[in-house]
Formats: C-alpha cells, sequence, structure tokens
C-alpha cells in the first residue's frame, strides 16, 4: 500500500518536471507580452516531431537532435512572433488571442498533412530495464527526462533572474512604457520571450515525445495542462510555475490512483477553480511579479 | 424608423422557405441559425460586457444536453439503492428547463469566474468549458458518454385532439429558429438599451471609472452572464431537437472558436455583427467542403481566413460599414478617424 503511494509519487516526480517546462514557457510569454498562446501546445508537437524526423528519418545521434529540435522551436517561435505578433503589439488581448487560435489551426492541420495522423514512436538509447530501489521502479528514459527538465529550469531561471535580458524582461513585465522610456528595447524583449517559451515547450515535447507517441493532436492538451499550471503558479512567476506543474502532476497522479481514471485530464481545472475560491492570485502570488 | 432595417431583414430570411427547394441548402441555414443565436448571446458578453468569455460551449452543451435528457428521461444512481430520475417529459418543457438549467450554470460560473480578469478569466472560461466535457464523457450512466444520447424526440406543438405541429421537417425547423433569433435579438437589444445595458458598457470602457460611480461590477457581469448562458443553453436545446443526437464532441473548443469569430468578424458590441458574421462563417465551411479539397486544407484555410480578417478588419464588418456610411458625402475630418471609438454600441 505505502510501496504503491510511493511509485506513485515516484511518477508524479518524473512527470512534474515536464509540466514545469511547459508551464515556464507559457507563464513567460503569458506574462510578459499579455498574449493567451494559443500556439503553446503546437510547438510542443513541433518539438516532438522534429525529434522524430532527425532520429528516426535522418538518423541523427539523440542527444544532438534534441538539442536541434529545441533549436527549431526557438526560431518557429521567433517567426511567429515576428509575422503575427509584432504587427498586433498595440491590439487588444482578444484580437492577438484569435490570431494565436487561427495559427494553432494552421500548424496543427499542417502537421496532419506533412505527417498524417498515425501515431509515430522515437526510439531512445537508455537501457530497456528499469532503475530499481527497492520495490519501487522507474525507467532510465524517464529520469534523464527530469533531470533535463530541472536543468533547462534551472537555466531559465537563471537567464531571468542574473542576465541583463532578464532584467529587462523583468522590467517589460512591470511596466512596459517606463522600461521602454529606460532604453529597453521592448521590441526585441518580445521577440527574445516569444522565442525562449517556444524553444522550452519544444523540448518538452523533444523529451516526452520518447516516452509516449507522437501524434498531430499531442499539442492540445499539453497545452490546456499548461495553462492550468500558469494559473496555479501566477503569471509570469517562473518559480509558480514549476511548483504549479509537479503540484498538476501530484494531482493527476493521485487522482488516477484513488479516485478515477477518467478524470486524470480534469484535475488541473478542478485545481484552477479551487485556487480562484481561495487565492485568486495564484499558489505563490508575489504581486504579480515575475519569477 | 431604426427598425424598418431590421424587418426587412427578417422577411427576407423569412421568405427563404419560399422560394428555396434544397432542402440540404436549408439543412445548413438551420445550423447556422442556431450557432448565430449562440453568437449573439456571446456578443452580450464579449461585445458589451468585454469579458472574453471561450468556454462559451459549454452552455450550449449544457442546453443540447438537458434538453435531450428531459425528454427521454433519466435515472441516476447516487448510490447503490437510492436513485433520483424521471419520466420522458415534452419537448417544449425540455427546452424551457434547458434553457433554465444553462442560465443557472451560468449563475454559479459567473459567480465564481469573475474574481479574475483578462487573461486569467479566458483560461478559467476554457477550464469550465473542459470540466462539463469530461463529465459528459465520464458520467456514462447519465449521459451515455461517448455512445451519445441517440432518438431524442423532436418538438411537436399544439392543442391535445384539435391541431398539432411537428417540427420535424426542415422549413418548419427553420421558421422555430428564426423566431428564436429574432427573439433573442430582442432581449439583447432591450437589456444593453436599458439602464443595466448602460452599466454593462459603462464597466467595458473603463472598471475602475464604473466602480467609482457606484456601478456594482460583479452583479451586473453575472446578470450578463446568466441571460447570455440561457440563451445559449436554448440555442443548444435546439440544436439537440434538431440533429437528434447529442454526443460529447458538442463540447469541442472549436464550436466556441466559431461563435468567437462569428462575433468578431461581424463586430463586437453591435447587434448586427454576430449575424452578419454568421451568415458568413456559416457559409466558409460548406464553400470550402464544395472546392472538394483535403479537410486538413480547408481546416488551413480556415485558419488563415482568421488571422487575414483579425488583421484587416479587427473592429468588424458592420462598424467598417457604419464608418463608410456615416462618412460619405462629407469631407471627412483632417487625419481624424470616421467612427469615434465607443460609438460600437449604437446600431
Amino acid at each position: 500500500m505505502l510501496d504503491q503511494f510511493l511509485q506513485h509519487c515516484l511518477n508524479a516526480l518524473m512527470l512534474g518536471g515536464t509540466y514545469a517546462l511547459l508551464g515556464i514557457g507559457l507563464t513567460l510569454i503569458f506574462g510578459i507580452m499579455r498574449v493567451v498562446n494559443f500556439t503553446h501546445g503546437e510547438l510542443y508537437a513541433f518539438g516532438a516531431y522534429m525529434m522524430y524526423a532527425l532520429v528516426m528519418r535522418l538518423g541523427i545521434d539523440f542527444f544532438a537532435a534534441l538539442v536541434l529540435a529545441m533549436a527549431l522551436g526557438i526560431v518557429l517561435g521567433g517567426a511567429i512572433e515576428l509575422t503575427l505578433l509584432r504587427p498586433l503589439r498595440s491590439s487588444d488581448i482578444d484580437i492577438t488571442m484569435l490570431v494565436m487560435i487561427g495559427a494553432w489551426i494552421v500548424l496543427q492541420n499542417s502537421e496532419q498533412l506533412a505527417w498524417t495522423g498515425v501515431a509515430q514512436s522515437i526510439a531512445n538509447p537508455f537501457p530497456a530495464e528499469p532503475l530499481v530501489f527497492g520495490s519501487l521502479s522507474v525507467s532510465w528514459n524517464r529520469v534523464f527526462v527530469l533531470l533535463v527538465a530541472m536543468f533547462l529550469i534551472s537555466a531559465t531561471y537563471f537567464l531571468v533572474n542574473g542576465t541583463k535580458l532578464g532584467r529587462a524582461m523583468r522590467a517589460t513585465f512591470q511596466d512596459r512604457e517606463t522600461a521602454a522610456l529606460m532604453g529597453v528595447r521592448i521590441e526585441r524583449v518580445h521577440t527574445a520571450t516569444f522565442a525562449l517559451g517556444s524553444g522550452l515547450a519544444a523540448a518538452s515535447g523533444a523529451l516526452l515525445g520518447p516516452i509516449f507517441v507522437v501524434t498531430p493532436t499531442m499539442g492540445d492538451l499539453a497545452a490546456t495542462k499548461a495553462f492550468a499550471i500558469v494559473i496555479l503558479g501566477g503569471l509570469g512567476n517562473v518559480v509558480g510555475a514549476t511548483v504549479g506543474g509537479f503540484i498538476l502532476a501530484f494531482a493527476e497522479e493521485i487522482g488516477v490512483a484513488y479516485i478515477s481514471s477518467g478524470y486524470r485530464d480534469a484535475m488541473g481545472f478542478l485545481l484552477i477553480i479551487l485556487i480562484l475560491l481561495v487565492r485568486p492570485t495564484g499558489l505563490i502570488a508575489q504581486k504579480e511579479r515575475i519569477s | 424608423m431604426t427598425r424598418w432595417p431590421a424587418i426587412v431583414v427578417l422577411a427576407a430570411f423569412a421568405s427563404i422557405p419560399l422560394w428555396m427547394e434544397n432542402l440540404y441548402f436549408l439543412h445548413i441555414l438551420v445550423v447556422t441559425g442556431i450557432f448565430i443565436i449562440a453568437a449573439m448571446s456571446l456578443n452580450l458578453l464579449l461585445g458589451f460586457t468585454g469579458q472574453l468569455s471561450l468556454g462559451h460551449v459549454a452552455f450550449f452543451g449544457i442546453g443540447a444536453y438537458a434538453s435531450a435528457l428531459v425528454s427521454l428521461g433519466f435515472e441516476v444512481h447516487l448510490t447503490e439503492d437510492f436513485a433520483v430520475g424521471i419520466g420522458p417529459k415534452p419537448v417544449w418543457l425540455a427546452m424551457a428547463l434547458a434553457t433554465a438549467v444553462a442560465g443557472l450554470c451560468g449563475f454559479a460560473i459567473g459567480k465564481i469566474a469573475f474574481k479574475v480578469r483578462g487573461a486569467y478569466f479566458v483560461i478559467v472560461s476554457i477550464s469550465f468549458a473542459e470540466v462539463v466535457r469530461l463529465v459528459a464523457v465520464n458520467w456514462v450512466e447519465l449521459t451515455q458518454g461517448p455512445m451519445a444520447l441517440n432518438n431524442i424526440p423532436a418538438l411537436k406543438l399544439g392543442v391535445p385532439g384539435l391541431i398539432e405541429i411537428s417540427f420535424l421537417r426542415k422549413p418548419a425547423y427553420y421558421y422555430l429558429v428564426l423566431a428564436a433569433a429574432a427573439v433573442s435579438y430582442v432581449i439583447i437589444r432591450r437589456l444593453v438599451n436599458s439602464q443595466a445595458g448602460r452599466a454593462m458598457i459603462a464597466l467595458r470602457e473603463n472598471e475602475p471609472l464604473a466602480v467609482s460611480v457606484g456601478i456594482d461590477v460583479t452583479r451586473y457581469l453575472v446578470l450578463a452572464t446568466v441571460v447570455s448562458a440561457a440563451m445559449a443553453g436554448a440555442a443548444g436545446a435546439l440544436y439537440a431537437h434538431y440533429v437528434r443526437i447529442v454526443d460529447p464532441d458538442i463540447f469541442l473548443f472549436i464550436y466556441t472558436v466559431t461563435m468567437v469569430i462569428m462575433v468578431i468578424t461581424g463586430g463586437k458590441g453591435t447587434f448586427a455583427g454576430p449575424i452578419v458574421g454568421g451568415v458568413i462563417f456559416g457559409s466558409v465551411p460548406e464553400v470550402l467542403r464544395a472546392l472538394a479539397i483535403q479537410p486538413e486544407l480547408q481546416w488551413i484555410a480556415f485558419g488563415l481566413l482568421m488571422i487575414g480578417i483579425v488583421f484587416l478588419l479587427p473592429q468588424g464588418i458592420v462598424p467598417a460599414v457604419q464608418g463608410w456610411w456615416q462618412s460619405r458625402g462629407k469631407t471627412p475630418p483632417q487625419g481624424g478617424p470616421p467612427i469615434e471609438a465607443g460609438s460600437g454600441a449604437q446600431q
């Protein structure tokens, strides 16, 4: 009984890392640009498909493909920002959101067109037998995913809190006009933020693609979870999104184990509604401040 | 005098079944009409109170399920040996109850969701729709889950033994939907032009200012949500008894997207906007299908069209036409925009 519980906790820990990664990318875009980014899930699917193309079709090394997939995600994110969002910078939130919904429809159906609806799997170089501690077991691939996710989360945290670009991002988040007056290049900050967030989404897709299967609609579920994590943690809050990712993963695992597996994907939304009743600003509210 | 355009348009729509014999065309009009009612209800929230709800399909689906379940009858076991249920009820009663149930859901959700604004509110509204969809999938005893509710009865009205009208045929249903749309239009118009409507517009334009003059924001937002949800629920009930099968796919996000794009294309915050946008986006999928291209390409074209419309006409078609009409014949003021901001509330 206790073993089972611990196994669920271990699974949740492994899942939480990628959820956190997804959430961080979205929370930065959301917080700094005030854009409800509906393409986030598609960037996740894009990362997974690039991983599939590079590893299974072109035969590139698994680890090099991971880096490349993330880089391609950054490029695609930057392109979306420059073509669709930059011209609409002064528009209402619902206008940019509709454009992002349009982009989401176009991207998803392009994926369907390019790769067909058949689920694809990606081979990974890790040993097939799991890592065993006593009665608990976990696959090597999942351990690797958690480590890379933690590395990327730490790197993002450092980028936001310890670099000049990060300072510009935080300044833009707090007050766009004042930041611009102080000489922050707002346009560059926006493009960099969107590209970074997209790269993180692509990285989580590239990490999870080899664990699950790759399908054109895989991004939809990922996007809804990322939204839930952002609300849990508060807009623009990197630490909040990290904690939110792990909380969501735990809630899902425990919910599946002890309540009902059919409601797995409802857990995030139920958490949101609960949070709103108790603490509308998010779990780790620092007065809407970044990280 | 301003009523004449609306009456002419209504008469034009009413004449369609008289000269149109293509039943497939009528079918598209019926479905489009139902979605226009839903889009009008969304416009009340999005256009007049300025709150972007992306969970609107939840109310539509709740109305459809509630109406179907009441007309079919259901029984649910709350515990092992305690069950609640009702027998089949007449369809008109089911539709009325469904409207009320959707309105009640709007009340509950409004109370919770309006604690937040902006991007948070958008996500909360999506979450609500998704939770409702998952309940519809998983609560098989009530909803039949993915197996769907089948054989939903059609609407019949009349005095027993004297006269009975069956809404099984498409022209009859077309008139029913048209009547419902006209009633919805009048309700929204009257609400927006009332004191409550002015309060809603005030808080759309400047919420802190509206609060400072004593407008109870949450109260008016919840009122708008209740009316909007009930109307969307009625549209859902009309849909359920028309297609006569309801499954959890009715809660798909793309239906909300369709309603939003109808409102934005036509012009949010205008009375005619959802109708203009609805006619356009009701016919676009049919035109794309007629071009006989792959479904993926149809969707890509749909997405690109959405982006294009938002880029070219962010205000929507109706305000653009109004601006052109008003500036016609007059020399436009130097450097000034043809319409002033906030004039969208007038038809």
